[in-house]
């Protein structure tokens, strides 16, 4: 890989032959194309959100002061007289997606670093076996209404007694390669298969329509992302660096935090936007884990389609307008660190 | 370095005195780092996994509050697949027509002579056994679409969401890709475009889909004039399936091509530039040097986010609700809304069902994505 960096590239002469005139035109008018094509409906959500209803039902106008006299109502509407609604949202929505997003991109790139630089050789037989028995426990709470603590912690014990008993017979080892494509694959599983066993299980500890439910769930969805990214980017980061620092003395902890972290800086700026968008913007698991009280700002705008008086375009244009703010002041903060842009580092092994 | 002459270096001297935590902390680091993922994730996906399963199994009621659970097998799956919600979720079958037949002995064809060339190449037993799940999946999903699609007869979830996956994320893959090249050439405001690029990747999916639901409005939409120009003004999108799942399919491709493009981007400035400079030099075209150099170095990047928008892609469920409600009928469905809707009519057996098929449908397409395209080009 050149060593170079983007700067650098940017600003030397990039190529030996320039292109042919025509060739240029062309390449400029599918660029502007799709400029075109990506701002548009921004622009018409952003002119949407000073139009008032009888702007937007009379048919198109398409320019404010020249078309039409842009209003300041529906921002009106969310800011003043439904303050409270729209901010219990909006805070809600940054304390979700700034906490979980902190949370697993924290305990992801810990795993991941794990993963990375240590052996682990769990006992086939032994995985299989606390499967097995919490697999039971579930079909006892689930079938026969045992309640859900006694199971739980009598199947631990069960399986503490039996890996103890016959942990020895076991041969078969797994290798960090197949705990590391476990975690990535439950990016697989869509929410729609596990929400409603978490609502569930969130109703029985009575954290339904808390900040605490919906940060754990972001949390563990969005981990197979931060290990799938972080751990080839751990790896790319040469070991010796590591070592020299244990010999001084330095604790495997204070070499994370001090040495690991620091260096892959790119990588953890590129994952934590991503993340941080994924969590901003979700929508089914909010649906199902808030009713009112942490509802977030997705759901705020969904529900922008109020019955009997359509769709309120002016209200949910404003909502989309404030909804990009955080995560664009996020983008500006973390770009300078975003080198080499998103995922590199996780694939190119 | 030079200075320290004692034999235990400043920092291990506090590192052993302090003792205590802080050295157990040490010497267990192996398993606080990774304890907290493997707990989180056993939690929320090994419970959730069984109960869904269970719920798939059962027919559930809710009376007064509480539920009741009957165990009844296969029950739900069987009408989902074979019973009376086969419609909605496979399509509705009648006759297969000549197209039909055709693009089913095509499909069979093909997947005959795949295990006849693997056989011939290379054959391990495991190899065997995993490509005949994606073989079996093939023939079916194939013949599937040759009895709906091309015989006439409407689709169901299944076929819709595997239209928004395969057809959507192909396309965006490419449109992506296209606009990575042009942006990863030597050309002025390329920092422009980078950024302008980017921006739908920020807006909340279900913003994207009424923004694109005005967008398309043949009264009130910015194109409302050109739509009446054309003579188009009464045609509502809405109504029509085909026009309804192309318009979905925009939406989410312009929120997802950023994506690619960002990814494809970083991917093929990384191509070393001597090599590029070293084939100009010998004057080799510009299609020459994609297809020769570039392409094979940025494979790996390829295929690797082309199966992560690939399961992103099976999730699909923000769009088809806030753009058509999954209409017109079931058009627009995906499984996930589909499942949705079942648990909104609190039919909650069937809701897990459906979940369930899909899980199955995303797991078998994306390990045979990946055993055979992803980690093929990972190892060259």
């Amino acid at each position: 890989m050149s060593s170079r960096t983007l700067m650098q590239r940017l600003f030397e002469p990039t190529s030996i032959r320039g292109m042919a005139p025509g060739t240029k035109v062309i390449v400029y008018a599918i660029l502007f194309f799709w400029t075109a094509f990506v701002l548009f409906p921004i622009y018409w959500v952003f002119i949407t959100s000073f139009k008032t209803a009888t702007d937007v039902n009379a048919g198109p106008v398409y320019l404010p002061f020249i078309d039409f006299q842009p209003s300041l109502h529906a921002w009106k509407e969310l800011f003043v007289f439904d303050y409270e609604d729209t901010l219990r949202a909006y805070m809600n929505s940054l304390i979700i997606a700034l906490s979980s997003t902190a949370a697993s991109v924290l305990i992801g790139s810990m795993a991941a670093y794990a993963l990375a630089r240590f052996e682990y050789k769990p006992k086939f037989g032994t995985v299989l076996m606390f499967v097995l028995v919490m697999i039971g426990a579930f079909i006892a709470v689930g079938r026969f209404g045992v309640d859900w603590r006694l199971a739980c912690a009598s199947g631990l014990a069960v399986f503490v007694f039996l890996a103890m008993a016959l942990g020895r017979y076991f041969k078969a080892r797994l290798s960090n390669g197949d705990i590391l494509f476990w975690m990535i694959s439950q990016r697989i599983l869509a929410p729609i298969v596990v929400v409603v066993p978490i609502y569930m299980m969130f109703q029985q500890v009575r954290l339904l329509d808390t900040h605490l439910a919906i940060i754990l769930t972001y949390t563990v969805i969005n981990l197979p992302i931060v290990i799938w990214l972080m751990y080839d980017f751990f790896r790319s980061i040469p070991y010796d660096l590591e070592e020299s620092a244990q010999l001084d003395g330095a604790t495997r902890i204070g070499v994370f935090w001090d040495i690991v972290l620091p260096l892959s800086r790119s990588g953890l700026a590129a994952t934590t936007l991503l993340v941080m968008i994924l969590s901003w913007n979700e929508y089914l698991l909010a649906l199902f884990l808030s009713t009112s009280q942490a509802q977030t700002m997705p759901i705020l705008v969904a529900a922008m389609n109020a019955g009997e008086r359509g769709i309120l375009w002016w209200s949910m244009s404003v909502v989309i307008i404030v909804m990009i703010i955080p995560v664009i002041v996020l983008a500006i903060i973390l770009q300078r660190y975003i080198s080499k842009g998103l995922l590199l580092g996780a694939v190119k092994g | 370095m030079a200075t320290t002459e004692t034999p235990v270096r400043p920092g291990a001297t506090r590192a052993v005195s302090s003792g205590g935590f802080s050295d157990w902390l040490d010497r267990n680091a192996q398993h606080i780092f990774i304890w907290p993922a493997v707990v989180m994730i056993l939690i929320f996906s090994i419970f959730p996994l069984v109960a869904s399963l269970i719920m798939a199994l059962s027919r559930i009621r809710l009376r007064g509050g509480s539920y009741q659970v009957r165990f009844v097998w296969f029950q739900n799956f069987e009408k989902q697949l074979f019973g009376s919600e086969q419609f909605h979720f496979l399509g509705t079958f009648g006759g297969m027509s000549i197209l039909g037949w055709l693009v089913a002995a095509l499909v069979t064809g093909g997947i005959v002579w795949w295990i006849v060339s693997y056989v011939r190449t290379g054959f391990t037993a495991i190899g065997f056994v995993g490509r005949l799940f994606t073989w079996g999946f093939c023939l079916g999903i194939g013949w599937l679409i040759a009895a709906t699609f091309f015989s006439g007869h409407p689709f169901g979830t299944l076929g819709t969401t595997l239209f928004y996956v395969i057809i959507g994320c192909g396309v965006q893959f490419l449109i992506g890709l296209g606009l990575a090249f042009l942006c990863s050439l030597p050309i002025k405001g390329r920092s422009f475009f980078r950024v302008v690029f980017f921006i739908p990747l920020m807006i909340t999916p279900i913003g994207v889909g009424y923004a694109f639901r005005m967008m398309a409005d043949t009264t009130k939409g910015p194109f409302s004039p050109a739509w009446q120009w054309l003579g188009l003004g009464d045609f509502a999108w809405a109504a029509d399936p085909w026009a309804a799942r192309v318009f979905i399919m925009i939406g989410d491709s312009w929120q997802w091509i950023p994506f690619i493009f960002v990814v494809m981007l970083a991917a093929l400035e990384s191509v070393p530039r001597d090599y590029v400079e070293a084939a100009q030099v010998d004057g080799a075209s510009s299609w020459e040097i994609f297809k020769d150099i570039t392409w094979p170095q940025v494979v790996p990047v390829a295929a690797t986010v082309l199966l992560i928008r690939v399961i992103e892609g099976f999730k699909i469920v923000d769009l088809p609700n806030i753009m058509t409600a999954g209409g017109p009928g079931i058009a627009t469905e995906s499984m996930t809304l589909q499942s949705l809707f079942a648990w909104r009519s609190l039919d909650l057996g069937q809701s897990a069902a459906v979940a369930y098929l899909l899980l199955f449908v995303t797991v078998v397409t994306c390990v045979s994505f990946f055993n055979l395209v992803v980690l093929k080009r990972l190892r060259g």
